[in-house]
């Protein structure tokens, strides 16, 4: 075995890359654990991976096959009923880790400098999910699905002078069918592979940054301690935590995230009276309706998707770490999150009286609290200076201010030297 | 190797323009090919001939009675035809429309019978028939019976597919 694994490292640098990357990777020994979904949403990719190939080896993309081929593997596959559970709770499963993921870099400020690009991989990750899940959901072929993406994808005839012509290049059709069906099917095998790639990009950017932790301030060397075993354990045990609660639904609730109404063979000439996309669309679906105008209810949606990339310009505080140090900031956050689970519930239901204005109201607040961030952190940091800081965060503050003014003067040297060449 | 030859020599290597001017031919020359070779495949997901193929639809009229409607299909789409009563087109003639305004006239072959898409102009769903006229389901948009939008997301009146009387009792659409 020696001997193999001396052969390969003479070739490969796997010894190393283990050493370097896996156990004795430096991790600050303060994490808690709300940094435990990262890796778990790795974990459920895997298993909408797998599945998803299973699924497929009985699945059939044509409109006229699909609905039956899916209730063929609920009834007469073996199992089939459990790996479609399986990657449709996935699916939820992998939109609440990512939400939670989301939820503690934004709680914790972790998509501050450095790790803007871990970020913005992250919103590319986002993005690349949601088209997945999205084209997914098309694939069972019941009247939401159908329905859902009939209604999505004319959110592309808003485009301006090309808009018709998009959306049947987008379908195939003139509405969403058989060609719609069978494109969807093959991207939504394509994507998960450059969803996994992307993934790599995002590891890498965190392994040359290294990770945030709950105090926000980046810590010295002897603060870190190696990633096996405490945090293989670490993981382990919250991943044992994720699967029980993922069993519960796969195995007692497993409809309770896929609507009714989509065990109804799609029907292109009858809409459902009441559409709602899936839960962690909602948010977005209520800010779409509560702009009374196409084009505009378009861009908004899609601007309260984007926006999120915005945050390391829109927060330029000094004042280090997340909200735990930053009392406005955390009014903000909640007031955010709450918000968040409003539109949610506005989206849920039909766009009728009261509902309407509320919808409108969290949407103004929704990109409301983005615009006040620039404003809100800098009368935050006066208000804690004007407290006093701890000599210790000054301290902290004014090193990072060197550092920064360091950096500067590095690059105009090197500037200056070029320069003169 | 003379003088006069190593002038030359560097001179090659160390032109920029030229180095340059060959780096923008490359990057132009790649750049027309990868579009050249792209516009197949983007080509390949608009609608192939048999999709084409189902452009036209014929609907006949025949028991439809006034005040009722039918929902036929045109290039997978839902077409309403409703048979207007006297009323309804006293009530649509004098009125100018909601949000996008068009004389009736203007949007009926025969006075009483209106043939419109039945797809809601905001986001594609099909609305329902009440007595005064459709209703979307999804956003709330609202039409007359002329398929005019009166309030709600959508953007225009209801869609007119192109269509023909071929004969008193028979349209062809598309």
């Amino acid at each position: 075995m020696k001997n193999i694994i001396s052969w390969i490292d003479r070739r490969f640098p796997l010894t190393s890359f283990v050493k370097n990357e896996l156990t004795e990777y430096p991790t600050p020994r303060n994490l808690s654990f709300w940094w435990n979904f990262g890796s778990l949403a790795g974990v459920v990719l895997v298993i909408q991976i797998i599945t998803g190939v299973f699924l497929a080896m009985h699945y059939k993309a044509d409109a006229s096959l699909a609905f039956d081929s899916v209730e063929h593997i609920m009834r007469d596959v073996n199992y089939g009923w459990l790996i479609r559970y399986m990657h449709s709770t996935g699916a939820t499963a992998f939109f609440a880790v990512i939400f939670l993921h989301m939820a503690r870099t934004l709680y914790y400020g972790s998509y501050r400098s450095p790790r803007e690009l871990m970020w913005w991989t992250g919103q590319i990750l986002l993005l690349l999910i949601m088209a997945t899940a999205f084209m997914g959901y098309l694939l069972p072929w019941g009247q939401m699905s159908y329905w859902g993406a009939q209604v999505i994808t004319s959110l592309f005839g808003a485009v301006p002078f090309l808009g018709d012509e998009l959306v049947i290049w987008l379908r195939g059709d003139f509405t969403v069918g058989d060609a719609t069906l069978t494109r969807f099917f093959a991207l939504h095998y394509l994507v998960p592979f450059i969803i996994m790639a992307m993934i790599m990009v995002h590891l890498v950017a965190l392994h040359s940054v290294k990770s945030s932790n709950p105090s926000g301030i980046n810590l010295a060397d002897k603060d870190n301690i190696p990633f096996h075993p405490y945090f293989t354990t670490k993981d382990l045990f919250g991943l044992c935590i994720f699967l029980v609660i993922y069993s519960y639904f796969v195995f007692f609730q497993p409809n309770m995230f896929i609507e009714a109404e989509n065990y109804i063979p799609a029907d292109p000439l009858q809409t459902p009276i009441h559409i709602v996309p899936e839960w962690y669309f909602l948010p977005f679906y209520a800010i779409l309706r509560s702009i009374p105008d196409l084009l505009g209810g378009v861009i908004a949606m899609t601007i309260s998707v984007l926006i999120f990339t915005l945050m390391p310009f829109l927060d330029r505080t000094k004042i280090p770490g997340g909200a735990v140090y930053r009392p406005f900031y955390r009014v903000l956050f909640y007031v955010f999150l709450i918000n968040v689970l409003v539109l949610g519930y506005v989206g849920a239901k039909p766009p009728e009286g009261f509902l309407v204005i509320l919808g409108q109201f969290s949407t103004a607040l929704y990109f409301g609290l983005f615009a006040i961030l620039p404003f809100l952190a800098k009368k935050e940091e006066l208000w804690l200076r004007k407290k006093g800081l701890s000599p210790e965060l000054e301290a902290l503050i004014q090193s990072e201010e060197k550092h920064k003014a360091e950096r500067l003067a590095a690059k105009r040297k090197a500037k200056g030297q070029q320069n003169e060449k | 190797m003379t003088d006069d030859n190593k002038g030359l020599e560097d001179n090659l290597v160390d032109d920029p323009e030229r180095r340059d001017f060959l780096n923008t031919v490359t990057g132009v020359v790649a750049g027309a090919g990868v579009v050249a070779a792209s516009w197949p495949f983007i080509s390949s997901m608009n609608p192939s001939s048999d999709v084409l193929s189902k452009a036209t639809s014929e609907a006949s009229l025949v028991g439809i009675n006034p005040g009722e409607s039918k929902t036929v299909e045109w290039q997978g789409k839902p077409v309403f035809i409703l048979r207007r009563t006297d009323d309804q087109i006293r009530n649509m003639s004098a009125s100018p429309g909601g949000k996008d305004p068009q004389a009736d006239a203007d949007r009926v072959k025969k006075p009483d019978w209106l043939v419109v898409v039945g797809l809601c102009t905001h986001l594609g769903c099909v609305p329902s028939r009440s007595s005064d006229g459709w209703f979307c389901p999804c956003h709330g948009s609202k039409y007359d019976n002329s398929g005019r939008v009166l309030h709600g997301p959508a953007p225009s009146n209801l869609m007119l597919p192109p269509y023909e009387f071929v004969s008193e009792n028979k349209i062809v659409i598309g």
